[in-house]
């Protein structure tokens, strides 16, 4: 339990540095945009509870918002995800399953269950993250235009990360 | 009072949503009203002192570029130097006026700490704050090229509204000769090379390449600092006025030192201009 948390910390440090360092200089205008620090929500324990998941997902938003001078725009983004996460793991995980701790990973609940996990909530999030930083639907090809394209930015960033970290089956029981 | 307590805890992820996805969006709203936002932006210390971290060693990367612009406006000045002592200050009594005029801007260098043009609204950290005499609403230029103005002040840094920014606006001429007034704006454009002037009269004649100046009709900039070329002119967009789109001398990707503008004569100026609104 403690070494889940421990890594949980880990991966939250790591991908915030890498977004405000990295990525936030790297952009096609603002077209497209990469933000894979949602893996930092998508990556935590299956079994914690709604509130927790909400409150952790609103601090991981105003952290990127702090940097990103947006405060509020990545936080509702976020909230959106996890919103989002609660509902897909609810109709696609087994119900002791959803009781456990594992991380929902590639290499622990294989390709295809990872594949739309990641792909749907990417879209979720940037839909929500372009329509609430531009507050309007004025110009709204634009903004699908800039969604799609950040979305397919991030997806690939995020699949070169899963593969970097790919292990098979390393499921903790507790 | 059981079945909605029941109720409550069946849909308690939807009941968070609301919740959460509310408050985010009160951020939001609060947020435009930019000076509230001041809790959590650059200026904050931590945030700041990360970000000169990080730009220690992206100023590495720009080292060479802005040695070289520190050269040519070396040589610029030291040209002007030159032409200045060749005057021979015995034939005619100093013209007081004109050295009030000349010493009225002060300057204040700064390193850019933390800068973005990839977004909609594009702002720059500065290291210098409330310490080193920076005020809000002061113009910010670059050796070659206006930046914007200053939005908020902590005490060691600060923040810039840039001109890529859809709510900056600068006053600036056609031409040093002052013939014709317009009103610089970053536009709709999404490049951060490019910007427009709108309102430039139809009758006033003008070509691709000519260059734009500050006019010094707000306390923010001096007069005849260089902003841009022109590099398309037909733009029109009825009535009496047209619209030009200029290349803009400052590179905003490069950015690595600014020089913060005060104007002594500010306060003055103003309060002159404040007593029109009360006569009128």
């Amino acid at each position: 339990m403690g070494k889940i948390i421990i890594f949980n910390i880990i991966r939250f440090l790591v991908l915030l540095v890498v977004q405000v360092a990295v990525l936030k200089n790297i952009g096609y205008y603002n077209l497209a945009v990469a933000f894979p620090y949602i893996l930092i929500i998508l990556l935590l324990p299956i079994g914690l509870s709604n509130l927790t998941l909400f409150v952790l997902a609103f601090l991981t938003g105003l952290s990127i918002d702090a940097f990103y001078d947006s405060m509020g725009i990545h936080a509702a983004a976020c909230v959106a995800l996890v919103y989002f996460r609660i509902f897909f793991h609810k109709i696609t995980i087994e119900l002791d399953e959803q009781a456990s701790f594992n991380t929902p990973s590639w290499g622990n609940m294989g390709f295809k269950w990872y594949g739309t996990y990641i792909l749907l909530s990417i879209l979720i999030h940037h839909s929500v993250l372009f329509f609430v930083e531009i507050f309007s639907f004025h110009n709204i090809i634009q903004t699908l235009l800039s969604i799609a394209l950040s979305s397919m930015f991030t997806l690939i960033l995020i699949f070169v990360i899963s593969l970097l970290t790919y292990h098979k089956k390393s499921r903790v029981i507790t | 009072m059981k079945n909605l307590w029941l109720f409550l805890v069946r849909y308690n992820a939807f009941f968070w949503f609301i919740l959460f996805f509310v408050s985010s969006l009160a951020l939001v709203v609060n947020n435009n009203n930019y000076q509230r936002s001041s809790f959590i932006n650059s200026s904050n210390v931590i945030v700041g002192t990360f970000y000169t971290n990080v730009n220690s060693w992206k100023e590495y990367m720009h080292l060479a570029e802005s040695n070289k612009d520190l050269l040519e406006e070396n040589a610029l000045l030291r040209h002007r130097l030159q032409e200045l002592t060749a005057i021979d200050t015995t034939y005619e009594p100093l013209n007081t006026d004109s050295i009030e005029n000349s010493s009225r801007y002060a300057f204040t260098v700064a390193s850019v700490i933390n800068n973005s043009v990839h977004h909609r609204n594009n702002y720059i950290t500065i290291d210098k704050g409330s310490l080193d005499g920076i005020e809000k609403d002061m113009g910010v230029i670059t050796s070659n090229g206006v930046v914007g103005t200053v939005l908020n002040v902590s005490s060691n840094f600060s923040t810039i509204k840039s001109l890529l920014h859809p709510d900056t606006k600068i006053s600036v001429s056609v031409d040093s000769t002052a013939t014709a007034f317009g009103s610089l704006v970053w536009g709709d454009n999404t490049e951060s090379r490019f910007a427009m002037v709108r309102d430039i009269p139809n009758h006033v004649k003008l070509y691709i390449g000519q260059p734009i100046y500050t006019s010094g009709y707000s306390t923010k900039f001096p007069k005849g600092i260089k902003v841009g070329y022109i590099v398309q002119t037909d733009i029109v967009t009825g009535g009496s006025f047209k619209d030009v789109r200029i290349l803009l001398t400052t590179k905003f990707e490069k950015l690595t030192h600014v020089y913060i503008v005060k104007d002594k004569l500010a306060k003055e100026k103003m309060e002159l201009e404040a007593l029109n609104d009360n006569n009128g």
